[in-house]
């Protein structure tokens, strides 16, 4: 309901898509004596710290049949831990000003924390983060209530055309691989408490996290911090990844809804992060939809037919072969014409790639925004643990505009070839005349 | 207060850049006012020109006008062509927008530091000079009614918000949505968001905030430079328009496509005017803390957990406004729950407050996490900006955004009280269901319980 209320008290220009992208800056890079990788970032300016604990226990390692499980244990995890029930939790942080969040996705299972960096205050929410990671209890009634609590979410997300599209969306581009599978209220009904503990006992391990800290410390602190977190955990074995995702063949898929417009979603598996080609897909993706208002498909859907609102593409590069995605939302009436110009854009792009001002303009602002992406505290966290997270270069950020650099229209139109072929284009509409 | 002294101890040895006079502020001869914060962590800098211009000075059959010129804002002046706006800020490594609220209207640019004066002179140059074309607009009016369809028309809960907002309040404009009706937006001409552009964009009925790597000085001399020479005009009259006294409860029903029933209870509420002398709206913001200001709070332990009559409860309070305020309660009732069972919970909890009051121990809490908040609100310097410009916007001054934190810190538990008896009777309630509607024909369950 927050999100209703800034929802309806103001309106934005336009809405933009993250790109996902990252990028320099000095971070620090150890193992615990148990080899849990930690990354460090000094920051002394402001009187706080952020904490970032990663697991390889996204929804990918959902066993068959269980899906929603890694989401569901994220869920619950710092519902009750050690010898704090979820009230004691709550209150406990509150006193001290401190944050705990973090969620999972396809991927990872991530837990935050933010605190003020006094050591009293430090150490009690440390020590709250230590227990949660831990020894998260999964009480039999807390399990029962969030059970229920997602069941009801799901059932509501399955009456949005958004939503209905986003998951139709992924099942198309993955229909053999985990990141297609979605939860149900079916699977989430069919959990147990045992199913939690069971993920949790073999996910969260030292040898299955990485941990990121970025704040007001001095790296023997940071040392500390991480050794006392990764002690805690049983030594475990790294997840093991499933087979790749294969390409799906072109494809179709049209639902039905009430809705005034229509949610149109195009796209394909594309790249996994590290992947060489990730920087020629992003610099080409800049001028096909990832440049907000300067991209192609902005101008010829948005400004010069007035079809959407939101129109974007971009590559969100995954553990394996994540997604290349175009979205926009139209009157349903001309769902039809919009599809029609996206698909002609996308030809285009492919067969010809970016002109050389495109390629320029894409590169000063892919270089120049560069200090954009690193000017908070939250900022490098989010990039520190990324890079941790995927064990990206260690020097990835002060690479990065030499990387965007490098590229040539040339690169791209390659890249593109290799990665975006019609012959594997998945299309899904939802509310579509 | 132990706590805070730690506090200002940590921050004055954290912050050494931000001297006793940040943020600074000069005006312009043309009556610009420009106010900076300099904040040196990183080599970038936030750009923001803050017009007095809201949804809410608009009329009827005029709905969503504000929102549309933002719009053409982007679609050029004799010297910068369409779209070249955002081309340049874009070859600059920055990132743009623009947004819409009931009181203001504002626009914003972050940048890498070196690339502030050309966005000075982007936004001085279309202060005054935008070209709405004809042509242009026809087209951007699609795309304003594509984002209505999106952001409303297909969103149960904006629906139902909006709806709620119309029927909660009769004369003051704060009851039109600020995107506009549809029918206004396909009645609306060029020549309507000329107008508009005409009458209100003037250096004298804005402002620019500007935070980032900057010195203050430099920006001042730069700010003469582009913004100077724009003319100031008088401003025509702006009609207060008083909202009568609520007599009695209101209650709407909406019915749109979704799975889960919604309730909105929304009571009309003070708002902040005097940083000084009110009370009333600080007590009512430790109230929303005290109910809903972390996971332990009371309406997510009492409803969401312990007596699962929610899925989801909230409390929503803004007292800050150029307009009339109102507190929201808001929630949606758990499976086997109607919304009838989530607002005698919600309004248990309220009397619970009445009568019992609330614990030090939960004001404490609640304090704790402003003061907290105060150092993460530093981590951002767009966050920092919006705040400035956002206390201005409602004719609040910067300066005494400190202060207000000082009086909530000042509120006591008998404060919290004594508002949650005056504020929560029936006679000024607005309550608002979104009643789910299958979307192929399948029963759902009831929303309300049948009465015999």
């Amino acid at each position: 309901m927050k999100r209703l209320l800034t929802a309806a008290f103001a309106l934005f220009l336009s809405q933009f898509i993250a790109h996902g992208a990252l990028a320099g800056v000095k971070i620090e890079h150890w193992q615990t004596a148990g080899g849990t990788r930690v990354y460090f970032v000094e920051s002394r300016v402001l009187p706080m710290l952020d904490v970032q604990v990663d697991f390889a226990a996204g929804s990918m390692f959902d066993p068959e049949g269980k899906s929603g499980l890694a989401a569901l244990t994220r869920g619950i995890l710092d519902l009750g831990a050690g010898g704090r029930d979820e009230t004691a939790i709550a209150e406990q942080l509150a006193d001290i000003g401190a944050n705990l969040g973090g969620s999972a996705d396809t991927d990872r299972a991530s837990i935050t924390l933010r605190t003020l960096s006094a050591p009293d205050k430090r150490q009690a929410a440390l020590d709250i983060l230590a227990s949660v990671v831990h020894r998260p209890q999964f009480a039999a009634p807390v399990f029962a209530r969030e059970q229920a609590r997602t069941i009801a979410g799901l059932k509501e997300a399955m009456t949005r055309p958004d939503s209905i599209a986003g998951k139709a969306f992924w099942a198309a581009l993955y229909p053999s691989h985990p990141y297609g599978r979605q939860a149900t209220p079916e699977s989430i009904a069919a959990l147990t408490r045992d199913d939690l503990v069971a993920f949790h006992a073999r996910h969260y391990t030292a040898a299955n996290a990485s941990i990121t800290l970025v704040g007001d410390i001095a790296r023997s602190d940071a040392e500390r911090i991480a050794e006392a977190i990764a002690g805690g955990l049983p030594a475990g074995q790294a997840s093991t990844l499933p087979a790749p995702p294969e390409k799906p063949k072109w494809n179709l898929t049209q639902l039905a809804h009430p809705a005034s417009q229509a949610h149109i979603y195009l796209g394909l598996p594309a790249v996994e992060r590290g992947n060489p080609d990730y920087f020629p897909l992003l610099i080409g993706n800049y001028t096909l939809g990832g440049g907000g208002f300067v991209s192609r498909l902005m101008k010829e859907v948005r400004d010069k037919r007035g079809y959407a609102y939101s129109v974007y593409s971009y590559f969100a590069p995954l553990r394996q072969a994540g997604p290349f995605q175009i979205g926009l939302q139209t009157k349903r009436s001309q769902a039809g014409e919009a599809i029609k110009v996206v698909r002609e854009v996308l030809a285009d792009f492919l067969k010809n790639g970016p002109d050389d001002d495109e390629l320029a303009a894409a590169k000063a602002n892919l270089t120049g925004s560069f200090p954009l992406r690193l000017d908070s505290n939250k900022k490098l966290l989010d990039n520190a643990a990324a890079i941790g997270f995927y064990g990206l270069p260690l020097d990835y950020l002060d690479q990065y505009q030499a990387q965007v650099q490098a590229v040539t229209a040339r690169d791209i139109r390659q890249a593109f070839a290799r990665h975006v072929r019609q012959e594997n284009l998945v299309t899904v509409t939802v509310a579509a005349d | 207060m132990r706590l805070k002294y730690l506090l200002s101890v940590l921050l004055a040895a954290g912050l050494s850049t931000a001297a006793l006079a940040n943020p600074y502020e000069t005006t312009l001869k043309n009556g610009l006012r420009v106010i900076v914060k300099e904040d040196r962590r990183a080599p970038t800098a936030v750009h923001m020109v803050w017009y007095r211009i809201g949804s809410t000075d608009e009329v009827d059959g005029s709905s969503g006008v504000a929102h549309v010129l933002e719009h053409m804002m982007f679609k050029g002046t004799p010297s910068v062509g369409p779209g070249e706006f955002n081309k340049r800020v874009a070859a600059a490594g920055g990132r743009d927008n623009a947004f819409t609220s009931r009181d203001y209207t504002a626009y914003f640019q972050q940048v890498p530091k070196e690339s502030l004066p050309d966005m000075m002179a982007l936004e001085a140059d279309r202060m005054r000079h935008l070209t709405v074309d004809a042509k242009e607009f026809a087209q951007e009016i699609k795309v304003v009614m594509e984002e209505r369809r999106m952001r409303t028309d297909d969103n149960p809960q904006a629906k139902l918000f909006e709806q709620m907002n119309a029927v909660a309040l009769q004369a003051h404009p704060y009851r039109r949505p600020i995107i506009g009706w549809m029918s206004d937006l396909e009645a609306m001409t060029a020549a309507d968001a000329k107008a508009w552009y005409d009458t209100w964009y003037v250096p004298n009925n804005a402002y620019v905030v500007i935070t980032g790597d900057v010195d203050h000085r430099a920006v001042f001399a730069l700010a003469e430079k582009h913004y100077g020479a724009l003319e100031g005009r008088p401003l025509p009259p702006r009609r207060q328009q008083v909202e009568p006294a609520q007599q009695g409860m209101r209650r709407i029903v909406v019915k749109a496509p979704a799975e889960l029933p919604v309730l909105i209870m929304g009571y009309k509420a003070p708002i902040l005017r005097d940083i000084e002398r009110d009370s009333e709206p600080y007590a009512l913001e430790m109230l929303a803390a005290v109910l809903d200001g972390h996971d332990a709070a009371r309406f997510n332990k009492k409803l969401v957990r312990e007596e699962r009559v929610a899925l989801s409860a909230g409390i929503d309070y803004d007292n800050t406004a150029r307009g009339p305020g109102m507190i929201y309660l808001h929630g949606t009732p758990s499976e086997g729950k109607t919304v009838d069972d989530l607002e005698k919970a919600l309004r248990a909890e309220i009397a619970r407050v009445q009568s019992e009051g609330i614990s030090d121990a939960e004001l404490k809490r609640a304090k704790a996490q402003l003061l907290a908040a105060q150092v993460y609100k530093l981590d951002s310097m767009f966050g920092q900006a919006m705040e400035i410009g956002q206390i201005e916007a409602v004719g609040l001054p910067y300066q005494k955004l400190d202060r207000m934190l000082d009086k909530l810190q000042q509120v006591s538990a008998a404060d919290v009280q004594a508002v949650a008896r005056k504020y929560f009777g029936d006679d000024t309630l607005t309550v608002g269901v979104l009643d789910p509607q299958p979307l192929d024909g399948k029963p759902r369950r009831p929303v309300t319980a049948t009465r015999h």
